[in-house]
């Protein structure tokens, strides 16, 4: 007997299975354990499969969230995770790193009235039954084509615009500037938000259908996107991220001990430095020390989580604003908060200060106070004279966003950018000023989200084949 | 992987590869570097190319053991691979017709300077080279930069070879001669090059030297390689490695290097055994 809407909304949130915080924050396993079977079936029956649901309006690739939350409510798990590969093709990524509060979630009807379907972690609970299951099929590869193109990065949009390609039966080549793939997914974001595992398997799943992934390749420098082109790619995908670190510019950034968070979380993710000395690469040494992370966004809480698992005695947040206005997922501050990171806010820093040898040792700060709201909407800080102190630190970590990297942009003089280095784009193809070349995620939009650089990918693959095929007129 | 298709020790703990790389081969430029990665578990290192071949695809890297890394590397023979090879990298070094060019190279600096000592005889300078070395089994290159020079100075610290003394002293008599000299380039330890730099500061020398900070990525991305050059933060990977001498904070750039001295000597401690292999191979 099918439960009435009155019921469902009666079966309250359920919860998510983690480590606990004191034992978690000394490991880099993964912090979310999963819902189980039987949670995740108790929590699909809280849909009420509204007629005109407004969840998939918050979804930015519009997955359909009632029609895959239905099938698991039916114990058809591997039909679900085909529904929604649907639109999204990395659901065990996008389960876990989407900030579903502030998208499909905040949308919920139910959440109206209580607390919204866990509608991301019922997209991870398949996504990962599927893969422990090993039911996944890889999807049909059209004839091919005989056009070949190039996806510069192997981050979260070059991946999602090469699946599409793939399938479409062209030929996809993705260039990686570093010796591993995965981009952002797996320098940037910690084993213990996503295992990068998960991530392997998805490159490996793509290899299988045919796409060719090459590492070491640095596009500007290894070769150019007009050397590409002359060697008879029919299209290029710029996907390059984010990738220039943004620094306070304070006096005292360069004292040894201070780091910028792609560097953090370069050493630890990608060249795993937690595992010393079985892995070459070290990492400041925090056993005992005091770390303080400046920033508010999800890269400081991953970085500040990731000193904390390094051993460090105190770990601070240092945040301008205060709490309403930090732009990172309340999952991971909560989180943050529960394995001890001390939050700091209202400060700002405005000078490092080091020892005799060029060690950190402190930072001035000074506190803030919080005014009307500037530019982005959020309350500007304000100083407040007289105020200034200092916080003993032996390292920091700067997190405070990450702007473009030049190098395409110095060897592809004829490409149109904007004053802040990032790729201009028709929005509706994501076609550049340049013929052949279209860009999409970070280095387009500025620091951004997994799942609008996958939506961007997805939307770039349909223009391309448009382009290859010679569907559309060139002019953008 | 990349397939190294020679490997030869040119002095103690120096050894100089060829490497199959036929895209970076193809594309490098004076001054430019590669970042590599031994095996799995390694480290990204930067590495200057000393030179290329594009008929035969291949680079060729001078490498001298210090640290884990660099010693496990140089264990490596030909048929042996590498796990990742990625470049060319930086920013190739401004040549032009100064007049009179002088390259000095320290130790293993002077497989960093030789192509651009090279490109700088290309370029129509007339070229001095400067090589100094701790005694005669650390001078490199000569016979090579003999070729590409037009007047070649050795000192090695000890006297065993060449002039005894520091390459500082021979430039300051190559000044003191009355020599006009439009440019330097200076490569080897830090206290070297700022040497050299405080040695033609005075005479308002043009001189070029190349930094040599710890690198993770190589594209700019990270900031691990930042040093101070006239006041101002620069990525070395991809601002220099080449820098104006009179404007580089040293203290800073050998400070940075330091970071990480304890974990290099813990990760040293796995290795000291196989120094005996180098004096062994050395001594065939």
């Amino acid at each position: 007997m099918p439960l009435s809407n009155k019921e469902r909304m009666k079966i309250p949130r359920q919860q998510m299975p983690e480590q606990l915080p004191l034992v978690r924050n000394k490991n880099f396993s993964e912090v979310n354990l999963g819902l189980t079977e039987e949670l995740a079936r108790m929590e699909a029956e809280r849909c009420i499969q509204c007629p005109k649901p407004t969840c998939i309006n918050g979804c930015p690739v519009g997955i359909k969230i009632k029609d895959f939350i239905k099938l698991i409510s039916d114990g058809q798990f591997a039909e679900a995770s085909a529904k929604i590969k649907e639109d999204n093709m990395l659901p065990a990524i996008c389960g876990r790193v989407c900030p579903q509060e502030e998208q499909c979630e905040s949308l919920c009807i139910v959440g109206k009235k209580g607390e919204p379907v866990a509608i991301g972690r019922l997209e991870r609970f398949v996504a990962d039954y599927e893969r422990e299951n090993k039911l996944g099929k890889l999807p049909e590869v059209k004839a091919k084509t005989g056009k070949k193109i190039a996806v510069i990065g192997s981050g979260p949009a070059g991946l999602s615009c090469a699946g599409d390609l793939i399938q479409m039966g062209h030929d996809v080549t993705v260039f990686e500037a570093l010796h591993d793939l995965g981009g952002v997914l797996i320098y940037g974001i910690p084993e213990f938000r996503l295992p990068k595992e998960i991530v392997r398997l998805e490159i490996e799943s793509l290899q299988k259908l045919g796409v060719d992934f090459q590492p070491n390749a640095v596009i500007g420098l290894t070769d150019t996107v007009d050397e590409l082109m002359e060697q008879g790619y029919a299209a290029v995908f710029i996907a390059v991220g984010a990738g220039l670190p943004y620094f306070l510019n304070i006096p005292g950034e360069n004292f040894n001990g201070v780091y910028s968070s792609n560097e953090f979380l370069t050493r630890v993710n990608l060249m795993k430095a937690y595992k010393f000395p079985d892995m070459t690469t070290p990492v400041f040494d925090c056993r005992g020390k005091n770390v303080a992370v400046f920033g508010g966004g999800n890269t400081a809480m991953d970085a500040v989580r990731t000193a904390k698992r390094l051993g460090a005695e105190n770990a601070y947040i240092v945040y301008r604003r205060s709490d309403a206005e930090m732009p990172a997922r309340k999952e991971e501050i909560h989180h943050a908060k529960d394995e001890g990171i001390v939050f700091n806010y209202l400060a700002n820093p405005l000078e490092f200060l080091g020892d005799e040898n060029g060690w950190l040792k402190g930072v001035s700060l000074q506190k803030m106070e919080l005014g009307e709201p500037d530019a982005s909407g959020r309350r500007r800080p304000i100083p407040i004279a007289g105020s200034e102190y200092v916080l003993d630190i032996d390292m920091a970590v700067i997190a405070i966003g990450n702007g473009s990297n030049p190098i395409i942009r110095q060897t592809t003089p004829d490409l149109n950018f904007n004053k802040w280095g990032n790729i201009l784009v028709d929005q509706n193809s994501m076609k550049t000023n340049k013929p052949g070349v279209f860009a999409g995620g970070d280095i387009v939009t500025g620091g951004a989200t997994v799942i609008l650089a996958m939506g961007a990918g997805r939307t770039a693959a349909k223009a391309i084949n448009e382009y290859v095929l010679g569907l559309s007129n060139t002019a953008s | 992987m990349y397939r190294i298709i020679s490997a030869e020790f040119i002095a103690p703990n120096i050894k100089r590869f060829e490497i199959e790389a036929p895209k970076i081969a193809k594309k490098r430029q004076a001054g430019q570097f590669v970042i590599i990665r031994v095996n799995e578990t390694g480290e990204r290192i930067p590495l200057t190319i000393a030179d290329s071949n594009t008929e035969l695809g291949t680079i060729s890297i001078i490498v001298q053991g210090i640290g884990k890394t660099t010693l496990e590397l140089n264990q490596l023979n030909s048929g042996d691979f590498i796990r990742d090879v990625v470049g060319p990298l930086g920013k190739a070094s401004h040549i032009e017709n100064f007049g009179t060019a002088v390259s000095i190279g320290g130790g293993v600096g002077t497989a960093i300077a030789y192509p651009t000592a090279v490109a700088l005889k290309n370029a129509g300078n007339y070229t001095i080279s400067i090589i100094g070395g701790r005694s005669k089994d650390f001078v490199i290159l000569e016979d090579e930069l003999k070729k590409a020079s037009d007047e070649v100075f050795v000192t090695t610290d000890d006297g065993s070879y060449g002039i005894k003394g520091f390459v500082t002293q021979q430039l300051q008599a190559l000044i003191d001669s009355g020599r006009e000299i439009d440019f330097v380039l200076a490569i080897g330890p830090i206290p070297m090059m700022k040497a050299v730099a405080e040695t033609t500061r005075p005479y308002g020398i043009k001189t070029v030297v190349s930094l040599n900070p710890i690198m993770v990525d190589g594209t700019g991305m990270c900031g691990g390689c930042r040093a101070i050059v006239d006041n101002k933060t620069v990525f070395v990977c991809v601002d220099g490695p080449e820098f104006d001498a009179h404007k580089v904070d040293f203290l800073t750039l050998e400070r940075r290097n330091k970071i990480y001295n304890v974990e290099e000597a813990a990760a040293r401690e796995h290795i000291c055994n196989y120094d005996k292999m180098y004096t062994n191979e050395l001594n065939k």
